[in-house]
């Protein structure tokens, strides 16, 4: 509970910090113009999303190895915190190539890689919902956080290659992304650290809710 | 080596066999292609200059539905007569299960490609022997239903399964359905082999990945 409460307190802090840095003290980044500034937030909530899948496959893993509820919350939780980042992700992305490039949509390797994950997290929270309660369900989420997993390199390299071919679908902002300067650099680690205490955060917040949710359904078993 | 290959062996004919005297899964689909097809030529103009743009994905379009649609049925059966149960009875590995259940659906979205693949030429005025597409078309079909058997013994177990597979089996073949439709295309340009051999590759290495992922979790989906 304090842990929690402490990431929510540091969180807080991070982000009035990360809003002030990006909007007045960073500076206007030259070609790009003021619409760069949700950068700031597009490629850390994007990594963060994209790693938390890690998080279910490692979940999934376990789960099948041990067979302990624990890991399944691993993974569930990861999984639902994921789509939230993901989705995020999607959203500033659009949002950011529309000023940027006159394009709401763009092929470039890493939103292709970013929708598609978003699918296979859909995919997940679905056939946690439509999947037998229990047990059985769990193993069918954990063999799909698995199978996502190994594919998502697969799908990068396939959007990556895809990418040479259709050049004319790719001119995304992050394209050739060269060293950024300093205050930039400094103010893109601040807003990663700022959603990686968001993300554990949110993730430790659902963790427990799935225990608590575990628990209500065991005292309703033995009751019913 | 022989001993454990008769299992699949004896999965696979069983599977012929019901296809043969009940023609459940190879028909429909084929005739479901063909449709397909027919309804992509109305869609767009078929003239010289849009056949080249679309028709790689038209054809893999048909193929990928087509195949959904066959690999559904691949556990609607054994779920429907109890089937399911008969097989995890038999002492043979749970992996020697997937294999044969997977070389089956393979033939049979692959026996629906081969006939679909001269009909396709001649709806689109394109050659009828391009004996490349058919390399495509197997290494593509093997990735399907390496995919596409796991997922559909999971999907025929959950609520509203004909929508779950899809949902399930699109995201993770991604990667296969790039492949197929730029080998496609290149292969329809004239090109030669070098120029697309890595979309092969690429879909060789899918196969081979999610074969021996699927086949280790296969266990974990039909459970004890």
């Amino acid at each position: 509970m304090n842990l929690r409460l402490a990431l929510l307190g540091a969180s807080g802090v991070l982000m009035a910090l990360t809003l002030w840095m990006v909007f007045l003290w960073v500076p206007t980044e030259a070609s790009l113009g003021v619409s760069q500034r949700i950068f700031y937030f597009h490629v850390p909530i994007a990594m963060i999303g994209l790693a938390a899948f890690a998080f279910v496959t490692v979940g999934s893993i376990g789960y099948l190895w041990r067979k302990t509820e624990r890991w399944d919350n691993l993974a569930y939780a990861a999984a639902e915190v994921g789509t939230l980042f993901t989705t995020l992700a999607l959203v500033t992305g659009i949002l950011w190539n529309r000023p940027a490039l006159e394009l709401w949509w763009t092929w470039s390797p890493q939103l292709t890689l970013t929708l598609v994950l978003w699918m296979i997290y859909v995919a997940y929270l679905m056939l946690r919902a439509y999947a037998p309660k229990g047990a059985q369900g769990a193993r069918y989420a954990a063999v799909l956080g698995i199978l996502g997993g190994i594919d998502a390199p697969i799908v990068y390299m396939a959007a990556k290659w895809w990418r040479d071919v259709h050049p004319g679908a790719f001119v995304g902002p992050l394209a050739e992304e060269g060293a950024l300067e300093e205050p930039m650099a400094i103010a893109f680690r601040v807003a990663l650290l700022t959603f990686t205490f968001l993300f554990t955060y949110l993730f430790l917040e659902r963790y427990s809710l799935r225990r608590d949710e575990e628990a209500v359904e065991r005292l309703w078993h033995s009751h019913a | 080596m022989r001993a454990y290959l008769r299992p699949i062996g004896a999965v696979l004919w069983k599977d012929l066999l019901l296809e043969a005297r009940t023609k459940e899964v190879v028909t429909p689909v084929l005739v479901f292609a063909f449709l397909v097809t027919v309804v992509f030529n109305f869609v767009f103009e078929p003239s010289a200059t849009t056949v080249a743009i679309v028709a790689p994905g038209v054809l893999w379009i048909a193929f990928t539905f087509a195949g959904t649609l066959g690999l559904n049925r691949a556990f609607a059966l054994e779920k429907e007569r109890g089937g399911i149960e008969g097989l995890m009875l038999c002492p043979v590995g749970r992996e020697q299960l997937y294999l044969g259940k997977m070389l089956a659906s393979f033939l049979f979205i692959l026996a629906v490609e081969l006939v679909m693949l001269p009909i396709f030429g001649v709806l689109f005025n394109l050659p009828l022997f391009l004996p490349w597409l058919w390399l495509v078309a197997v290494v593509a079909t093997l990735g399907f239903s390496a995919v596409g058997t796991i997922f559909s013994a999971m999907a025929v177990n959950t609520r509203a399964r004909e929508i779950m597979l899809p949902v399930l089996f699109f995201p993770i073949v991604v990667p296969v359905i790039i492949a197929a439709v730029e080998a496609t295309r290149a292969i329809l340009a004239g090109e030669p082999y070098g120029d697309f051999r890595r979309w092969v590759e690429l879909t060789a290495a899918f196969d081979a990945v999610f074969v021996v992922a699927a086949a280790a979790t296969f266990e974990f989906v039909l459970g004890d």
